[in-house]
This record gives C-alpha cells, structure tokens and sequence, in this order.
C-alpha cells in the first residue's frame, strides 16, 4: 500500500534525515520526494509503500505525529487514494 | 507522483477550510426484529442495532486516520418506528430501546422515530404521534419526523394539523432546555428512504437490511475557492463551485465505500447536501455573501442558492455512481452562523426563509419562534412547506421551536452542532379555519406522470 507523508513547519537543520529515519525504523521504503523552501516555511512531500512495514498505518500516523511534536513541525501520513479520488478523473 | 500542489490543496481544504465527511449513517432494517410479543420485539432491537453498530465509531475512526479526513458524526437510521411497533404498540419502549442502542454503540443519533402518513394515519400511526413528546423528552439521542405529503398523494391535511400540536407539546415538555425536543423532530413532505442526515433519517422500506450512507460537507471550501475568484461573472462562479463540489463529493464517496466494505453493509448513496455548522468558516449564508450579497436574506439570496444548489449537484453527480438522500445546501437558522448573523440584523425573515427552501433542501429548520405562537401558524408554516414540496416534487420539511417563555429577538442557545437560535418573528394573522378544515390536498396535475 502507498501512502503520502507531508512535512508542513518552520525550516531547521534535520527535518527530512529524521523524517526519513523514522520511516527507515518501520521498513518503510522512500520512493519519490519533492520538498522546499517558501520564505522560511518547509513543505516536504513523500511518496511512501508501506508494503514491508509491520505497523498499521494508523500506528505509523501515531509515529509521525509525535516525531512532528519533537521536530516542531507538522508531519501526516495518509493513504494515497484520498488524493486519486480527489484530484485524478 | 501525484501533483504536489493537488495535495498541498488537499491538506488546506481539511486544515483550514473545514473540509470533513459530516456523517457515516448505517441504515438498519428493523423488520427482522418484529416478534409475537411486544418485549421480545424491544430487545430484538436493540441486539440488532448493537451487533450491526458495534464497530461503527472505531471503523470511521480509522479511516479518518488513514486518509486523513475527519469524520464528525457516527449514526444509525432504522426502519419506521411506527411500522415495527404497530402490533402491541410499545412504541415509547422501542424509543428507550433506541436511546439505550445509540450509547452502548457509542453514535451520535438514531434515526427513525418515524410515521409515513402523507395518505393516511391508520389507527396505530395516530397512535404513534402521540407518543411523540413523551419519546423526545425522554431520550437524548432518538430523532424522530414525520411525512405528510409527497408529490404523489397530495398533502395530509388532518396530520399537519395534529403535528402543530405536538410540536407545541414537545416545546413544553422539554422547556428546560429551549424546547430541545423540537430540533430532534422534522416534519417532511416527499421524505426520502435513504437520507443520512439528522434529524430526518430513517431506513425505508425498500432499503437493504444493513447499509451504509454518508453525507459529505465543506461549506468553507466552496466560499474558499470562490474567494479567489472576486470578479468571476455568474458562470464562472458556478463552474468553480462544481469542481469543488467533484472533489469533496469523490472524498465522500471513498468514506462511504470503505466504511460499507469495512462494516460489512452495502454502499447505499452520497449525499451531497453542503450543510453548515455554526462555527466561523463553515458556513453555507457566508458562501452566498461572497458570491456578492451584504447579507443573506437580501433580495438576491433565492437566486444566488438556486445557482450554488444547482452547481453542488452537477459537480457531485460526476463523482459518485450513486447520489441520494437529500443532496442539496442546508440552510439551517441555528446551525450556521451566517444565517444567525443575518437573522439577528433583521436582514432574514422566516417569509425569504421559505422562499429559499424552494430552491434548495430543506426547509425551515432550526427556526426559533416566540413560545407563544399559535399551534395552528405552525401547522400552516409546516403546510406552506408541504405545498412548495408538493407542487416541486421535491423534499421540504420543517423543524420549528416554538421556545417556551421566549419573544421576538431573544436568543436560545443549544450548543454543539445545534448552535444558537435567534427567536424570529411569525406573521401572527391566523390561518386557524384554514387548518381547522382538515381533509387532504389533492395530489398535483403533474403527479400523473404514468
């Protein structure tokens, strides 16, 4: 399954290296990345398969959430389907 | 990779813009439960609805989760109380039995304290009206309506007047508290059998025995898009309003799947109703203030929702292979702040109130008048709704409180999603012989479509 991780937040010094440990820790793997800089605001965009990781994905949106609360910024996962129904015809 | 972008506009539509799936409604067919003794037919009930439910609240929570949508309000509709109950007529115990089943699964409302007397009242449905006050006082979470006319048979006349009645008696019963007991209860012309909405739900007859509804919202993330657009003419202003309405409609038509999949029902319809709630951003008066109105109710405000209903369908229809319930805005008095805002600064009259119902769903709902009002000015408020419903082949419906001890200009404060309800003036000539005379409508000369 193929899930969508948006960082939303303030830029510093090592948002996507623990973004994407946290994500290395649960086996999941990193398939394709846009992310940058508006006047200081960080958005990072990933496109995740979740097909090796054990955890629920509700777990891992646990997860995330709190390492967002740690890195001070906003950090979602959700499944990839919510964008294709919205947005592909 | 999707378009980032796309996304972004994904994350904002939920975040700031209000954008959520207002309601899962289970719709649970209660037909099964009927049983040779009244008490037996009270517990079948409530088994049924634990064991159908009993994962309702925990499955909408993980799909909100999962695809990051929230989901307010977890429900069931039954089939019509006034149906099941009808042999031993314990109809009050089957409403305890429906409260109880609402808290043990954890839901919002239940919905189908429900009489379809459009017709006819047999026996056991006038019955029924009656227990209305006594059930609505005596629950929290069961909703009730009542159907008095369809394009098809005309309007009842003798059960319009017998609910301007109840809904005087369900005001003083639950006086405490606003006459609370009136905003659970609608009266409806032309019902419809799979609405998720409250407080007019039930499970008709012809629906599957479990079955999945849900309505979508998004008030704020129309106003939104219309926002960026101030100088759109008309046209362009409705297209808008239906690209929008596709997207919103698409994220409530994968909730409903999912949910149907996950709760082991059917996929019945989505709604497409944009229904506000009173908190600032999510509301349906403010969208037709930014289409250019200095407030709703001004000259212009039947126009400029004819247009906005009209579009929210066109773009909706596309997104989902089944569209039903009520699928229209709602412009609930209580419920949306706009709508309070304007009837507070005299801009919105119950007369341009009723005017509007006939271009939208669904009626005069949540409207708050002074306590004394006549019980024969309700029922003709209620029957002036009926006829647009009749005559439009539509569905219209009334939820009025006439507020016990309450004037013109006092303000009632319910809370939650019920919000608050300025009292508003009635036109106090009485229509007291019109009522009085009873009898039925007939059905309109378009009805015979055969």
């Amino acid at each position: 399954m193929k899930a969508i991780v948006s960082v939303l937040g303030k830029d510093k010094i090592g948002i996507i290296a623990a973004v994407s440990g946290t994500l290395f820790k649960m086996n999941i793997n990193i398939e394709d990345i846009s992310q940058t800089i508006m006047q200081d605001y960080f958005t990072m965009i990933m496109l995740v398969d979740l097909s090796n990781c054990e955890k629920k994905l509700t777990e891992v949106s646990e997860i995330l959430k709190q390492k967002g609360k740690e890195l001070g910024v906003s950090i979602r996962i959700q499944h990839e389907d919510i964008f294709n129904a919205m947005h592909k015809l | 990779m999707l378009n980032r972008n796309d996304i972004l506009e994904t994350i904002s539509m939920i975040d700031s813009q209000n954008l959520d799936v207002r309601t899962v409604t289970m719709g649970i067919s209660l037909f099964d439960c009927m049983s040779g003794s009244g008490a037996d037919t009270v517990k079948n009930i409530y088994d049924k609805i634990c064991r159908k439910a009993e994962n309702i609240v925990k499955v909408c929570g993980e799909i909100a989760t999962e695809y990051g949508i929230p989901i307010i309000n977890k429900r069931v509709s039954v089939t019509p109380v006034s149906l099941i109950g009808a042999a031993e007529r314990n109809y009050f115990d089957i409403a305890l039995a429906l409260d109880k089943a609402a808290k043990t699964c954890g839901i919002d409302f239940v919905g189908g304290y429900t009489a379809l007397v459009h017709k006819a009242m047999t026996d056991y449905e006038k019955y029924f009206l009656t227990t209305l006050p006594d059930a609505l006082a005596a629950t929290k979470k069961v909703c009730a309506s009542v159907n008095v006319a369809t394009t098809r048979a005309g309007i009842n006349m003798d059960a319009v007047r017998i609910m301007g009645k109840i809904i005087k008696k369900c005001a003083l019963l639950t006086a405490s508290e606003g006459g609370i007991a009136c905003a659970k209860l609608v009266v409806f012309a032309t019902a419809v059998e799979d609405n998720p909405f409250m407080a007019g739900a039930f499970n008709g007859a012809g629906e599957d025995d479990c079955v999945i509804n849900v309505g979508v919202s998004g008030p704020g993330v129309v106003k939104k898009a219309i926002e960026k657009h101030p100088d759109a003419d008309l046209t362009a202003v409705s297209e808008i309003i239906k690209k929008t309405a596709y997207k919103i409609t698409r994220a409530g038509e994968l909730v409903a799947r999912e949910a149907a999949k996950r709760l082991n029902a059917t996929f019945g319809i989505v709604d497409l109703s944009l229904a506000p709630t009173p908190i600032m951003g999510d509301s349906v008066a403010h969208i037709l203030e930014e289409m250019g109105l200095e407030s709703v109710g001004a000259h212009g405000s039947t126009m400029a929702l004819a247009l906005l209903n009209d579009a929210v369908k066109k773009g909706g229809v596309m997104a989902s292979s089944h569209i039903g319930g009520l699928s229209g805005a709602f412009i609930p008095v209580s419920e949306d702040c706009g709508m309070i805002d304007a009837a507070l600064n005299g801009s919105l009259k119950i007369e341009k109130l009723e005017a509007m119902t006939s271009v939208c769903s669904v009626g005069i709902d949540m409207v708050a008048v002074p306590g004394d009002t006549d019980e024969n000015i309700i029922s003709a408020i209620i029957a002036d709704e009926a006829a647009i419903g009749m005559i439009n082949n539509k569905t219209t419906a009334v939820r009025i409180i006439p507020v016990p001890d309450k004037k013109e200009g006092d303000i009632v404060v319910y809370g939650g999603l019920l919000g608050k309800a300025p009292v508003m003036a009635v036109n106090k000539k009485s229509p007291r012989k019109l009522i009085e005379r009873g009898g039925r409508v007939p059905a309109p000369i378009h009805s015979n479509r055969n």
